[in-house]
């Protein structure tokens, strides 16, 4: 079951370099993104872009991978729907390997793009000023909380007709999910009523975790970096406390 | 001999649709046997629950002696599975996609490696390797198809429809690589739409529409019961039409038809049918643009089993 996994997780990560658009996903777009908002909105949201990227990077990092773990429920469906699961379910290997093996193939992708985020950071002028195990932790946390939340969209994948419908829904749950946050401008800066869903939102918790163990600038939102990461490993806790279940029945229902 | 599978009153519904309505299939080891049948007459369901991916509602099956229920592991290991669903994936090459196969059957990367080097050896696809599976042609994409579910050497082989869609010449590669198949001694379930394919490939044939057997028989025994060979000829003039006519009626076993404003067509007991009408056409100096020999397409072996037109299925989902 392990090595098949890994047989299967190996499979995610020969396409990604087989394949420039998937390739681009975790390469090319978090520098774009990086480029765009550093240097275009940089300079009127924080005055200066070496002020701005200390600020946006964090929430860059963790806007792709949420974008990057929502991909698999369009995978996975791609894969049903063009019969490749008929030929794993038709080999002698555990019924949930080809999933996990997705899963396992996601973690490199993010690691890829975090990496590539970080140094292209690195490179414009993001300033690390805290020990280097900070770094390593804030890798953890955002690669445990994409771990919880693509069970989401494997739910989604797995009950919906066609990819472009789960592209579509995925959109419509990252999108509010990572604006209505702290990704970009500070909570503050944001309307009361919105300020309420931002401060429950656990992405706001993860970029604020990212950002204080990036950059040591916690308290943005108002809570110490230890209260972050509390937040954000009950909201890990929850997400697949919930979702995992509701995904593993609809994939079972379905393999 | 043994049967290398056996399948009792299997039955299997999608909602309020039958799609097995009480199916028995037995296939002596070393056979191949040919499910005939329309789009949605449950060929493709009858493979899936043979191949473990769908559990029948009712019924029992067994491949070389193991529950496709109860014992669905084991099955699959003696399994290979081919055509409409059980795909590669396009997004790898053809090297991967075996070498992937390979690991999963627990072979170690270096056997797996060897075994897909013959494989793409045997299929002739050693040049397309080192490509993406996407950019192969129908032909090639079968290829693969086959060559990736015959990685664990299975005893049993599944071609579900293998060459709808392929043009003729395709076609044939298709069959001799099945007859290699057959010669290495793999039982083969085979569904297909065309009795010619049927007939070419299968020891014995067995008929499905909507859910039931309406036959079953060797493939002589088929032909002799829906009318056998089928003579057609067009000739260059419609003028010689009525005399044309005339010898069909000598020659065929039933008054003929006219399929197109141009065309004759009528059924005969023997190929020997064909010899006569050459040899009197000639004598007679007709001329004639079309003449052939052709077996009875899938609507007419309905139409002479079940006395009835088919109707149109083709739109129904292929469940």
């Amino acid at each position: 079951m392990i090595r098949d996994s890994f047989i299967l997780a190996k499979r995610t990560v020969t396409k990604m370099f087989r394949n420039p658009e998937q390739f681009v996903d975790v390469t090319l777009q978090p520098i774009l993104m990086t480029v765009i908002f550093v240097f275009i909105f940089g300079g009127a949201i924080a005055g200066s872009t070496g002020k701005y990227v200390e600020f946006a990077l964090p929430g860059i990092i963790v806007q792709t991978i949420m974008f990057t773990s929502l991909t698999i429920g369009v995978n996975l469906n791609t894969d049903i729907q063009k019969g490749i699961f008929d030929r794993f379910r038709s080999l002698p290997i555990a019924r949930s390997a080809p999933l996990f093996g997705a899963v396992l193939g996601d973690i490199v992708r993010h690691s890829i793009a975090i990496t590539v985020t970080l140094v292209f950071g690195a490179i414009i002028g993001f300033e690390f000023n805290t020990p280097w195990w900070h770094t390593g932790l804030a890798i953890v946390v955002i690669i445990a909380f994409a771990v919880s939340l693509c069970w989401v969209s494997v739910l989604i994948g797995m009950l919906a007709r066609s990819s472009g419908a789960v592209q579509g829904l995925s959109f419509l749950i990252v999108f509010p999910l990572t604006f209505a946050s702290s990704t970009f401008v500070p909570a503050s800066t944001l309307p009361t009523w919105m300020q309420g869903f931002v401060s429950i939102n656990p992405v706001t918790h993860v970029i604020e975790s990212m950002r204080g163990l990036l950059t040591g600038n916690t308290g943005v939102a108002g809570d110490t970096l230890t209260g972050q990461l509390l937040w954000v490993i009950a909201s890990c806790v929850v997400l697949f406390a919930v979702f995992f279940p509701l995904a593993m029945w609809a994939y079972r229902r379905k393999i | 001999m043994t049967a290398a599978i056996e399948a009792h009153g299997l039955i299997k519904h999608f909602g309020k649709t039958k799609a097995l309505d009480g199916i028995d299939l037995t296939v002596e080891t070393g056979r191949v046997l040919g499910v005939l049948g329309p789009n949605g007459a449950g060929k493709t369901t009858a493979v899936r629950i043979l191949a473990t991916l769908l559990r029948p509602d009712g019924g029992t099956a067994t491949v070389t002696g193991l529950d496709v229920v109860h014992q669905a592991k084991a099955v699959r290991r003696t399994i290979g599975l081919t055509g409409q669903f059980a795909s590669v994936d396009e997004d790898l090459t053809g090297m991967q996609n075996l070498v992937m196969i390979g690991q999963l059957l627990d072979l170690t990367t270096a056997q797996a490696k060897i075994r897909a080097r013959e494989l793409l050896e045997e299929f002739d696809l050693t040049e397309a390797a080192g490509r993406l599976a996407k950019t192969y042609s129908g032909g090639m994409r079968r290829r693969l198809d086959l060559s990736a579910s015959l990685i664990g050497r299975p005893a049993v082989v599944y071609l579900d429809e293998p060459t709808t869609g392929l043009d003729p010449a395709k076609r044939d590669d298709v069959w001799d690589m099945i007859r290699v198949l057959v010669k290495q001694g793999t039982t083969i379930l085979l569904t297909t739409q065309y009795l010619e394919e049927a007939d070419a490939l299968a020891n014995e044939i067995t008929v499905i529409d909507h859910g039931k057997i309406i036959a079953h028989d060797t493939p002589q025994g088929l032909k002799r019961q829906t009318g056998g060979q089928t003579l057609e000829v067009r000739p260059t003039s419609v003028d010689s039409l009525p005399r044309i006519r005339e010898l069909l009626i000598k020659f065929g076993t039933r008054e003929p038809e006219q399929p197109a404003p141009d065309l004759l067509a009528v059924p005969v007991a023997d190929e020997s049918a064909l010899t006569h009408l050459v040899a009197a056409v000639a004598a007679e100096k007709i001329s004639v643009a079309e003449l052939s020999l052709r077996l009875p397409s899938l609507d007419e072996v309905f139409y002479s089993l079940t006395g009835q037109k088919k109707k149109d299925d083709s739109k129904e989902a292929a469940a």
